[in-house]
């Protein structure tokens, strides 16, 4: 069955979820891999959304975090106070679902700026809620798109801390739990090594080659490690496209 | 005994409340989040009267900030989030804005925000939390030295600081208060007590409103005290918070409003090109904000098809089927 680079990622994301997860959504494909987890792979893990919204039924996808379909049919409508206390709580194993314009080799995230942050070439929306994630939740997984100046040696700005420099730095820097579990990106799955904690090639998608990988990473990275991803299955395309997003807003 | 509180002297028009509480200047709370309950009857009036050199505070906003920078009355910004969802992932006027150096910007977190909401809601000077270790948010400030600590800028933009509570090594951020001049709410609704009730997400709404000195609720209805008090516990704000009470059916649009309706997907297609484009964005101005002179009659320029087509349904809160591409 064909798939799309899409359709490989939100089921690359998913299948990491596990039943009793509780799983932070942002927009686009992490709604659709929040969505497909539930639905294909971990049926006891609840979706919420940073604005307070607490396992809305999901008829339709929501286009924001403040889409009135984050609120419908939901569990509870809180706020913003109430739904980073669910982010941080140590009780629960909270993953987040974010995205960014940069990423380096230790999951460490741009979505403010790109040049010099006075004056930036290209300004983006800035963290809302990312750097409150990166910095609270148990893990969390970001979706990139695979370009070299998107893998990069340095950000332009770290709006959000994922292994910060490496090794044992991010707990010193208090940041006690948390860190960045893995990168799906168009071609691959990256995750990170439990001691260095630097970025390395885990599976590449079938059809996609480990050069394909490097020479679209702007460092240097490990590819000893990398295995093939199963392709999706015939059960997880059909939920995904008929129950997931039938409208096709992301697909 | 029956008679609950009057509230004849806090309901007003539009043009009553900007007149009267909206001053150049001034520190601006607006609330809501992205394409949700943004104040936009008030804020289309700020334009009208052009109100400038406004310091606005937010979490994460969307349409309201991005047409009132756009418009020139934002001079000094601290944000968390500025996007319209899939309408424009980057509000269009506010990343123009930043890119050309044209205000004065601060970031934040959404939850750094939040809590500086609730320290001055709270009347203490800040709160702490782990939000923010190691990150530019910390390292790079965006406003100038010179104007830390004058108006209401603090004057730090933050203090690490070590637990005070424990021996071992253990940072926390601490996040100054806000205690803005006026905050901005639309809400579902209000009682002709004044209670306030927000259906659906509240954000941080609850918290920008008691941080402020003055605060502006425009609603979709105003309803009995009977229906109001029936369910207390749904309710937001009591009204002794509240200083302006406006009745502006559909004031949230093109944002939505859970309950009563969507966000308006055309009309923020439409905005995005308008807004990519300096010339394109003031015919938008023109046409959409000044040379409107009332409510009704923006509502009639929208269009009833249009209004019909992004009806809540009451029960599931949003407009069911609603072309959102």
């Amino acid at each position: 069955m064909k798939y799309t680079a899409n359709e490989m990622m939100a089921l690359s994301a998913g299948r990491m979820i596990k039943d009793g997860d509780i799983v932070f959504a942002g927009t686009g494909l992490s709604i659709l891999a929040a969505t497909a987890a539930k639905r294909i792979y971990a049926p006891k893990s609840v979706v919420f959304f940073e604005t307070g919204g607490i396992d809305p039924t999901l008829d339709e996808m929501p286009m924001a975090v403040a889409d009135l379909r984050t609120m419908s049919g939901a569990a509870l409508n809180s706020g913003l106070i109430e739904s980073f206390s669910i982010v941080g709580h140590k009780k629960l194993h909270t993953i987040a679902f974010l995205g960014a314009a940069q990423i380096d080799r230790y999951g460490n995230l741009n979505t403010t700026c790109i040049g010099d942050y006075h004056r930036p070439e290209v300004r983006f929306s800035g963290s809302g809620g990312a750097n409150d994630v990166a910095s609270l939740a148990s893990s969390v997984i970001t979706f990139m798109k695979h370009e070299k100046k998107r893998f990069v040696e340095k950000l332009h700005y770290m709006t959000s801390v994922g292994w910060y420099k490496g090794y044992d730095s991010r707990s010193k820097l208090g940041l006690k739990r948390g860190g960045v579990y893995g990168v799906v990106t168009n071609l691959c799955v990256m995750k990170f090594d439990e001691i260095t904690k630097e970025i390395y090639l885990a599976e590449v998608y079938p059809g996609v080659s480990i050069e394909d990988v490097v020479k679209n990473t702007g460092f240097e990275i490990d590819t000893s490690r990398a295995v093939e991803s199963s392709p999706p299955t015939e059960k997880e395309l059909r939920i995904l496209r008929e129950e997931v997003d039938p409208q096709k807003l992301v697909l | 005994m029956g008679k609950t509180s009057d509230i004849s002297d806090k309901v007003m028009t539009v043009e009553e409340a900007v007149h009267r509480f909206i001053k150049d200047g001034i520190q601006l709370s607006i609330g809501g989040f992205t394409v949700t309950r943004n104040p936009m009857a008030i804020v289309y009036e700020i334009i009208r009267q052009k109100i400038k050199n406004l310091h606005v505070v937010c979490h994460s906003q969307g349409q309201a900030l991005d047409v009132l920078i756009g418009a020139g009355c934002v001079k000094r910004l601290e944000i968390a989030y500025g996007g319209n969802g899939r309408y424009a992932p980057t509000c269009i006027r506010f990343r123009r804005a930043a890119q050309n150096g044209e205000i004065e910007l601060e970031d934040y977190s959404n939850y750094q925000m939040s809590l500086r909401f609730l320290a001055g809601a709270l009347g203490i000077p800040f709160m702490a939390t782990k939000s923010g270790l190691g990150s530019d948010i910390l390292n790079i400030e965006g406003f100038p030295k010179e104007i830390r600590g004058t108006g209401k800028v603090a004057k730090e933009k933050f203090v690490v600081m070590q637990n005070p509570f424990n021996d071992g090594e253990d940072n926390v951020v601490l996040v100054p208060a806000l205690n803005p001049d006026v905050a901005l709410i639309h809400a579902q609704y209000v009682g002709e007590d004044g209670t306030v009730r927000i259906k659906g997400l509240t954000f941080a709404d609850v918290e920008q409103a008691k941080s402020a000195d003055v605060v502006i609720v425009t609603c979709e209805e105003i309803v009995p005290t009977s229906y109001i008090r029936a369910e207390p516990n749904l309710n937001s704000l009591p009204n002794f918070f509240v200083d302006a009470i406006i009745k502006v059916p559909y004031g949230a649009h093109p944002t939505a409003c859970y309950g009563f309706y969507d966000y308006d997907p055309k009309y923020l297609n439409m905005y995005r090109k308008m807004a990519s484009d300096d010339n394109l964005f003031r015919e938008y101005l023109e046409e959409w904000v000044f040379s409107i002179s009332s409510h009704n009659q923006y509502l009639n320029k929208v269009g009833a098809e249009r209004l019909f087509s992004i009806k809540a349904n009451p029960v599931v809160g949003y407009a069911v089927g609603l072309d959102r591409k």
